[in-house]
């Protein structure tokens, strides 16, 4: 089967590139860009690990064709800090210890950024719920959950600023 | 993993999309919310020579209000459903549920209409549709006709959808507005299926039971819709005595497959527990 030409916003940065149809985004991120951020956990869809922005949506990167983000913004965790500076989730999972093997981290903070999007100041139900799709066999969440708070208030400081 | 090479297609009509599975026939699979055919295209349990992917069609997403009906269109995120105020309002069984589908990332993707086509009896919208005696709008060659939820599931992975037909809408009745619903769902963590779920839209009048539907989720080789129990309920009250029949009539017709999460008998306990739960939910008798 042939190739097919798709092009997509990621990170803020047009591209073009020749696919097969097979190829799934994780693959095409990792393989094809060079992003490498986003990880290969579980492959089926459980794990989060692979978990990336489409059009303003978190989305697992393992079940999801490169071809059918013809014409979409796609942000992954390269795209989260600006200019060098860490995004303020993960300044958070620095300062509250959000991670120790840090497999699942990229997703995390990826889904983390999404949610806050959402809904900027949630309860810790909500950032449970809200992160129930992403697992980490490290943490025990507790220290996650600190870190998705520690994001909602520094960005509520910094837009009322 | 990666699937196996085929052929894409992204039709922006329904029209086309019928006409291209048509043409196709059996080489083809139709590509929804893709978490139930791109984990088995992956493993080879599916290998599709062409997949028509229908996120392209704009008209079969959406939820709305027509004609005295509630119109959902077959391609719409999960999230959408538990986010739609039209919904919570008036068929506040669809987002109950919904909550306990999957997690928040699978139901960006995951489609209702996929849910339901697939036919895999550990889905939940198939007990949901018939708990909502819903009636779904099939697309096929010859145009479109309607299949009430009751007589869609013939068994797992078989439904009442030819090859070259795709579904495309599904319609429910509003719920009256003294109607409770709930759908009770066991299962062993987030993104599991159900080791047994009940689905039950209930109306009450004074303290006897006016009207219900109940749903059964994973514990048969279809979703079921439990008649003999509805009956038992209708005119009665929620004693302790009727709800100890009702469980009864519900667990007589289970008939799960066994498998990690419990042999036959536990789950069909559950299938009677999570029914008298649902039941209680829905006349407000018990916290969510």
């Amino acid at each position: 089967m042939g190739k097919k030409l798709v092009s997509m916003n990621i990170n803020g940065r047009k591209v073009e590139e020749a696919v097969e149809p097979r190829t799934l985004l994780i693959h095409f991120l990792r393989e094809q860009m060079n992003l490498t951020g986003a990880h290969i956990g579980c492959e089926t869809s459980h794990c989060g690990a692979c978990t990336v922005d489409i059009d303003g949506k978190s989305v697992k990167s393992c079940t999801h064709l490169a071809i059918q983000c013809d014409g979409s913004d796609v942000l992954t965790v390269e795209g989260l800090a600006q200019d060098g500076v860490l995004h303020a989730v993960q300044e958070g999972f620095y300062q509250e210890h959000g991670l120790q093997c840090g497999f699942c981290t990229p997703g995390m903070l990826v889904r983390s950024y999404r949610l806050l999007q959402e809904n900027p100041n949630p309860t810790e139900e909500e950032i449970r719920a809200g992160i129930s799709g992403n697992l980490c066999r490290c943490t025990g969440y507790q220290n996650i959950v600190k870190a998705v708070q520690y994001a909602a208030k520094k960005l509520q400081e910094t837009a009322t600023a | 993993m990666i699937p196996p090479e085929f052929e894409y297609h992204a039709p922006t009509t329904l029209s086309d999309a019928v006409s291209l599975l048509n043409e196709l026939g059996d080489e083809a699979k139709v590509l929804a919310g893709g978490h139930s055919l791109l984990p088995m295209m992956k493993m080879r349990f599916a290998e599709p020579a062409h997949l028509i992917d229908l996120n392209k069609i704009d008209q079969l997403r959406g939820i709305r209000e027509e004609d005295g009906l509630i119109k959902i269109g077959a391609m719409t995120v999960e999230n959408d459903i538990l986010d739609s105020a039209l919904l919570q309002q008036k068929a506040s069984l669809l987002p109950k549920a919904v909550k306990l589908i999957a997690d928040p990332q699978v139901r960006n993707r995951g489609t209702i209409g996929g849910d339901i086509a697939h036919g895999d009896p550990a889905n939940d919208h198939p007990a949901i549709m018939k708990a909502m005696d819903a009636t779904f709008v099939i697309a096929g060659p010859d145009g479109e006709r309607s299949v009430k939820a009751v007589d869609f599931f013939h068994g797992t992975y078989m439904t009442d959808m030819a090859e070259n037909e795709i579904l495309a809408e599904i319609h429910i009745a509003p719920l009256p507005a003294n109607a409770g619903t709930a759908y009770v769902k066991l299962k062993r963590k987030t993104g599991d299926w159900a080791t047994a779920a009940a689905a039950v839209v209930l109306q009450m009048d004074g303290d006897k039971v006016a009207m219900v539907r109940i749903g059964l989720t994973n514990v048969a080789d279809m979703a079921l819709r439990a008649t003999d129990a509805e009956a038992l309920l209708v005119g009665n009250t929620l004693s302790d005595e009727v709800l100890s029949k009702v469980v009864q009539a519900v667990t007589a017709i289970c008939d799960p497959a066994e498998d990690l999460r419990g042999d036959a008998e536990y789950k069909t306990a559950m299938a009677g527990e999570m029914t008298k739960r649902a039941i209680l939910q829905a006349a407000g008798k018990l916290g969510e």
